[in-house]
């Protein structure tokens, strides 16, 4: 036991002192966090170009105050006319021509903008395109005779709400579903991300070991199985303290570039919807959204939700990061080999993914039952409907099929690692693993 | 006594025998030299006295009691492919595998500092593994063997890769080990390592002891009763009774007697008749010629 602490200890000091583990631990969350900075520099980005642009609106269709924002550099100015009095004038960069309205039932309309400049960005065309847009709703409709404000009132936001059926049941919302979804699917791409990650650190730790040929000195001093858990348990820990660490960064820097760099996560979502052009209206209805949201989330059953998430988490890293050790102990410096050794152990993590995305759509359905039987899907599969409420004996019986399969995988892994790593030079197959379980000591 | 009994040990992979009835014993306070061509199943009885895997059958004790949980810390083994890890610092590294014997924490950098001191690397502690040179890597390599103070030191082709300074220093340190009380098993290819160095020695071949005793026993056994005489003067014209002149040159003779004591009465009659005797020595095999000796007997009986 005293030797086991002394393999996690150094498997963890050795990799948490690398300089490449406190690059990747601190530069992961500096990256996000300048992704963050940049995106919300772009999407609020106005452009260092000014324009004047003279307005010729003979019909007033824009209405005397001009309703057109500001923006994107431009600035409008209303003028009496013709065109060609302005095309060429000092203090103007471009003419916009609105032609009167004949056809009130046309859907068509074409506005003329006279400029010298070659190709146009985007931004400004479809800034110019949707603001009249919606000063011709405005006056279409004023045209038609309708009240504007019965017009507002067309437009009905629907939200789905969902009521008991019977005495009994529980009280749960439409914004619980959508928790749910996206705690799941968060849950379920952290999994199947440490799996991947940690799992294959160990392989490589372990082949590393095996080409280093120090791993026969080693098991002169400590049972292979020794060696094979402390590693396991070391680069776990290793995980765990660098989730951890990002699980704190992460925030702490988005937070900090949204105060350093005045970038209000507001500016990016309104710079975000008016691309989609959804109205003022809509934006209300999605902050009481919002509000929604945060009392969804605070409401959800973490207690059970994390110590659970954790369990999986230990149970999947367990049996896939052990089932990678034996794997990596059968090989060589061979790639090619260790290819199709691997793939054996990475196709379940895949499937198990994509089961997870199908599940999160229909978590009650059949294959969201039992794909959180099968040992190698449950740790991605099940976190992820975890916060749709399972029954409890779906996750008793999950959790105590996934425990026995941990305890069952890490003793046959621990059976072809002592034989793995102490054989040389040998093409192996699967049919050389099985085996190497059935070798005596 | 003994410091390791070796038992009648049986091993037996997937589909070949690679240790079949092995019987020995390393008598404390000795360098023994196991020796075998390769595959004879030399690195398979070291992983079992070693404790890395388990006899099938037959016994491995080792002071007197059976193998268990307690032994490693009793032995020092330097495999033949070894290795450290690359990114270790020397002492971190050298006080982990001192660790991992059992020994604590004090007593392990105590240890460190005597042996860096001693091969006078001490400024080499905070250098990682991987910034030494290959020689100077296999130095480290022998600290973490002896460091815990094993009573039995197992060391598999302790010399190859290194260069004869080297090579020399690690054989001083063998010989002085054993001063101190520890029993050396030395496994390798080089005979005339084991001429020099071993005191007794065993031999196996597809798995089996075929020699076994004092390197002075065995090369008796195999003695094949030759004697080098060097001479002045005319050799007398005359066959002696049991002796057979096996080479002839101008001033030195091979002859084998079949008896002893024939040497004695040949030696007295050429000193008759007046030949000058330079030298008489009798003419023992090395262990070289003893170990293919016996690797192609067993193979045109096999």
């Amino acid at each position: 036991m005293e030797k086991l602490l002394l393999i996690i200890k150094r498997e963890y000091l050795s990799r948490v002192k690398k300089k490449s583990f406190i690059l990747a631990t601190i530069l992961t969350p500096l990256a996000i966090g300048i992704f963050f900075i940049v995106v919300g520099f772009v999407m609020t980005y106005q452009g260092e170009e000014h324009r004047n642009v003279a307005v010729i609106d003979a019909t007033n269709i824009l209405g005397d105050s001009l309703n057109l924002k500001e923006g994107k550099g431009l600035t409008f100015v209303k003028v009496p006319g013709p065109v060609g009095e302005y095309k060429e004038k000092e203090g103007f960069d471009a003419v916009l021509e609105l032609p009167p309205i004949t056809d009130l039932s046309s859907k068509d309309y074409r506005v003329n903008y006279y400029s010298s400049e070659g190709v146009m960005g985007i931004g400004i065309i479809e800034k110019i395109e949707s603001d009249i847009e919606r000063n011709i709703y405005t006056y279409k409709a004023g045209k038609y005779g309708f009240n504007q404000d019965s017009l507002n009132s067309l437009k009905t936001s629907v939200t789905l709400d969902r009521k008991k059926a019977k005495e009994d049941d529980e009280e749960v919302s439409t914004t619980a579903s959508l928790i749910a979804t996206g705690i799941g699917g968060a849950m379920g791409f952290i999994m199947y991300f440490a799996v991947f990650l940690y799992g294959m650190m160990v392989m490589r730790s372990v082949m590393e070991e095996k080409t280093n040929r120090i791993v026969e000195v080693m098991v002169s001093s400590v049972k292979p199985f020794h060696l094979m858990m402390g590693k396991i348990v070391g680069v776990g820990l290793v995980g765990l303290t660098q989730v951890a660490i990002w699980g704190i960064l992460i925030p702490l820097i988005l937070g900090a570039s949204t105060l350093v760099f005045n970038i209000d996560p507001q500016a990016i979502q309104s710079a975000n919807t008016q691309m989609s052009g959804v109205d003022m209206a809509e934006m209300s209805k999605m902050e009481k959204e919002v509000g929604l949201f945060i009392a969804e989330l605070m409401n959800q059953n973490w207690l059970l939700i994390i110590p659970l998430f954790i369990v999986y988490f230990l149970g999947g890293y367990l049996m896939y990061s052990s089932l990678f050790a034996a794997v990596g102990s059968a090989m060589g410096d061979d790639a090619g080999e260790s290819q199709s050794l691997t793939l054996p152990i990475t196709l379940p993590v895949i499937m198990a993914f994509y089961i997870m995305f199908a599940v999160v759509q229909n978590p009650n359905s059949s294959l969201a039952t039992w794909s959180s039987m099968v040992p190698f899907f449950s740790p991605i599969v099940m976190p992820a409907r975890l916060a749709f409420e399972p029954a409890w004996w779906e996750i008793a019986l999950s959790v105590a099929i996934l425990i026995a399969s941990v305890a069952f995988f890490v003793w046959l892994s621990g059976r072809i690692y002592r034989v793995g790593i102490l054989m040389y030079g040998k093409k192996v197959t699967f049919k050389e693993l099985g085996k190497w379980i059935f070798y005596r000591d | 006594m003994n410091i390791l009994d070796v038992n009648n040990v049986h091993k037996q992979y997937s589909n070949h025998k690679a240790v079949n009835g092995v019987t020995f014993s390393v008598p404390a306070g000795c360098i023994f030299g196991l020796l075998g061509p390769n595959g004879a199943g030399k690195t398979s009885l070291i992983r079992i006295i070693t404790g890395i895997t388990q006899a099938d059958e037959g016994t491995v004790s080792l002071d007197g009691g059976q193998l268990d949980h307690r032994h490693p810390s009793k032995i020092g083994y330097m495999p033949e492919e070894r290795g450290l890890y690359k990114q270790m610092k020397v002492g971190e590294h050298l006080i982990y595998l001192a660790r991992l014997k059992g020994m604590s924490k004090a007593d392990a950098e105590k240890e460190l500092a005597y042996w860096l001191d001693k091969f006078g690397i001490s400024d080499w502690r905070k250098k990682k593994v991987q910034e030494l040179s290959k020689g100077m890597q296999q130095k480290i390599q022998f600290i973490s063997t002896v460091i815990h103070k094993p009573r039995l030191l197992i060391l598999d082709e302790p010399f190859s890769g290194l260069d004869p300074i080297n090579a020399n220093l690690i054989q001083e340190e063998i010989f002085e080990l054993k001063s101190k009380g520890t029993s050396i098993i030395l496994s390798t290819h080089r005979m005339e390592q084991v001429e020099e160095i071993c005191e007794y020695m065993v031999m196996i071949n597809q798995g089996e002891n075929v020699l076994n005793g004092s390197v002075k026993e065995v090369k008796e056994q195999f003695k094949e009763h030759l004697f080098r005489i060097r001479f002045k003067g005319e050799l007398p014209n005359y066959h002696h009774e049991g002796i057979q002149i096996i080479e002839q040159k101008a001033n030195e003779m091979t002859i084998k007697v079949t008896d002893d004591q024939y040497s004695n009465q040949y030696l007295g009659k050429l000193i008759e008749h007046g030949v000058f005797i330079d030298s008489f020595e009798e003419i023992l095999p090395t262990v070289n010629e003893i170990f293919i000796k016996v690797v192609e007997d067993s193979k045109t009986t096999a």
